[in-house]
């Protein structure tokens, strides 16, 4: 399998600080990659460098092309989608309208309306809310509606931030499974940055760990579970 | 009942004015959280542009048309040119660009069409075909005029795709990036837009103030006050908080007190029901959960 996406000596930098350094990182065409790391280690940075959301240097390729986002709507555009911090939701519009403006860039109208019946095959709790405020979604929803959303897109990537986050273990348990499916029969290649690295390493086939914004460790995920101060430090046992 | 009636329907059409100009300040307040004080003055110069084409020969409704067109074209130039250099700069700098604008523009109308006052045409009839004594051809085309706009202006953003882009970009800038939205590019629409609204304003205004660089001072207070009334977040509460402020306004001025202090009554209305709303009468209290 070729790299979908390869980052070469990222850096990513807020005003004068410097959070991510020389990064080389790379998401098979159809895999998925898991970046763990604890907090402030720069794992949301490196999503947002990727969209043009911090100042950066280093050379991002992307389908063997160079990629040089000048601004976060050029990730939108060659197909990249990001499920962002904090889970994006645009609170007071609907459920319905949050998912159509995940398809913004796309022309093709039948296809979006596939997609969107999908999407709600995928979560069918939003299709139940489809008509509802979607600031009245409970964290899980959002999260859900989040990834929906960017799934409208009908993204080669998807970019997903701690999807994991205050959410309850079953309602993790569940998301991490749709992803699984989404990823196996959608052929959708995943950039996912995570602090349960258990339920990440499960998922992925390639995995990073970010310590002080610097790849400490990086190879298959089996490799990286297998690792003595990851499985002590990460894992927990 | 006939001098009430009469009272409160032409409120209504000098309300439909007060209704745009709010709507105009709302529009651009949830894009940015800013109030532009210019507001007026453009529509003022707008409305100078009518009067120029019209002047020249043209006829009204192709002046009204091209003068929409002109005045989507000078907000979104103002935006790009002007507002956009000051994004992220601290409130009180951009307080002071709108007041420098507004400023401006007053003086440019001055300049380039005196400050003479002019009298400026109704595209309705002298005589009433109905409603005679009640309402004047001009106030009874007002409000039809207002509120056709309004019915376009909510049927533009609750049912077009770009709409609902312009939606987005306002409530959540980072996400509406993130789908591909260009959201510099729906400011400045959005601030065309808001030009555009604020003209039609101007236009069914011109008849009952007549025209001069001046004319939307008193208009804009109204303005900022049905904006308030309505609620800031909610521009189709703006919208109905225009009418009723021109209704009280003219209310206020026939029953309770007489023209010359009228103002100040309808203002105070306006502060008790804002001390007893904060967020307006349709103001929202948006339901969350985490």
């Amino acid at each position: 399998m070729a790299a979908l996406l390869e980052t070469r000596g990222l850096s990513a930098f807020y005003g004068q600080t410097q959070a991510l350094t020389d990064v080389d990182l790379a998401v098979e065409d159809g895999g998925v990659t898991a970046v763990l790391g604890a907090n402030g280690a720069g794992k949301t940075t490196l999503l947002r460098a990727l969209c043009a959301m911090t100042r950066r240097e280093g050379a991002i390729f992307f389908d063997g092309k160079a990629f040089n986002p000048k601004a976060a709507e050029d990730a939108a555009r060659r197909g990249i989608a990001h499920a962002p911090d904090g889970r994006g939701t645009f609170l007071d519009l609907t459920v319905d309208e949050n998912l159509r403006l995940g398809a913004y860039t796309r022309r093709d109208r039948p296809g979006v309306g596939a997609d969107l019946e999908r999407a709600f095959a995928y979560f069918p709790r939003l299709k139940e809310r489809r008509g509802q405020q979607a600031g009245t979604l409970s964290g899980g929803e959002q999260q859900m509606l989040a990834i929906s959303r960017a799934l409208m897109l009908r993204p080669r990537l998807l970019l997903l931030d701690e999807p994991s986050f205050g959410l309850a273990p079953l309602v993790v348990k569940d998301i991490f499974r749709i992803l699984a499916a989404i990823n196996r029969e959608d052929r959708v290649a995943m950039l996912i940055v995570e602090q349960n690295a258990n339920l990440a390493l499960d998922l992925a086939d390639r995995a990073y760990l970010l310590e002080t914004g610097r790849v400490a460790l990086h190879g298959p995920s089996s490799a990286v579970r297998a690792d003595e101060a990851v499985r002590r430090v990460y894992l927990g046992y | 009942m006939f001098a009430f009636t009469h009272q409160v329907l032409s409120g209504l059409a000098m309300g439909g004015v007060y209704a745009s100009l709010a709507l105009a300040i709302v529009m651009i307040y949830q894009a940015t959280r800013l109030v532009n004080f210019a507001q007026g003055e453009m529509a003022m110069f707008s409305t100078y542009l009518a009067w120029a084409m019209i002047d020249a020969g043209a006829p009204y409704w192709l002046a009204f048309f091209l003068t929409l067109v002109l005045s989507f074209v000078l907000g979104a130039a103002i935006e790009r040119l002007v507002i956009r250099r000051f994004d992220g700069a601290p409130v009180l700098t951009v307080v002071i660009v709108f007041i420098g604008l507004l400023v401006i523009i007053n003086s440019l109308a001055g300049w380039l069409f005196t400050y003479s006052i002019k009298s400026f045409e109704s595209p309705f009839p002298d005589t009433a075909r109905f409603g005679a004594g009640y309402i004047s051809p001009h106030e009874m085309g007002a409000i039809g005029v207002t509120l056709a706009m309004l019915a376009l202006i909510y049927g533009f953003f609750r049912f077009t795709p770009l709409g609902l882009a312009m939606r987005a970009a306002a409530q959540n800038p980072i996400s509406a990036r993130l789908v591909g939205i260009d959201v510099g590019r729906m400011l400045a629409i959005g601030w065309g837009l808001a030009a555009a609204v604020g003209a039609v304003a101007g236009m069914m205004a011109a008849p009952i103030v007549y025209l001069d660089p001046n004319m939307m001072g008193g208009i804009l207070l109204y303005g900022f006050a049905a904006a308030l009334l309505g609620g800031i977040d909610n521009p189709w509460g703006a919208a109905v908080g225009g009418f009723i402020v021109g209704v009280l306004e003219n209310i206020a001025g026939a029953y309770l007190v007489g023209a010359e202090i009228k103002l100040s009554v309808a203002l105070a209305i306006i502060i008790g029901v804002l001390v007893a709303r904060p967020s307006g009468l349709f103001g929202r209290v948006i339901v969350t959960r985490v």
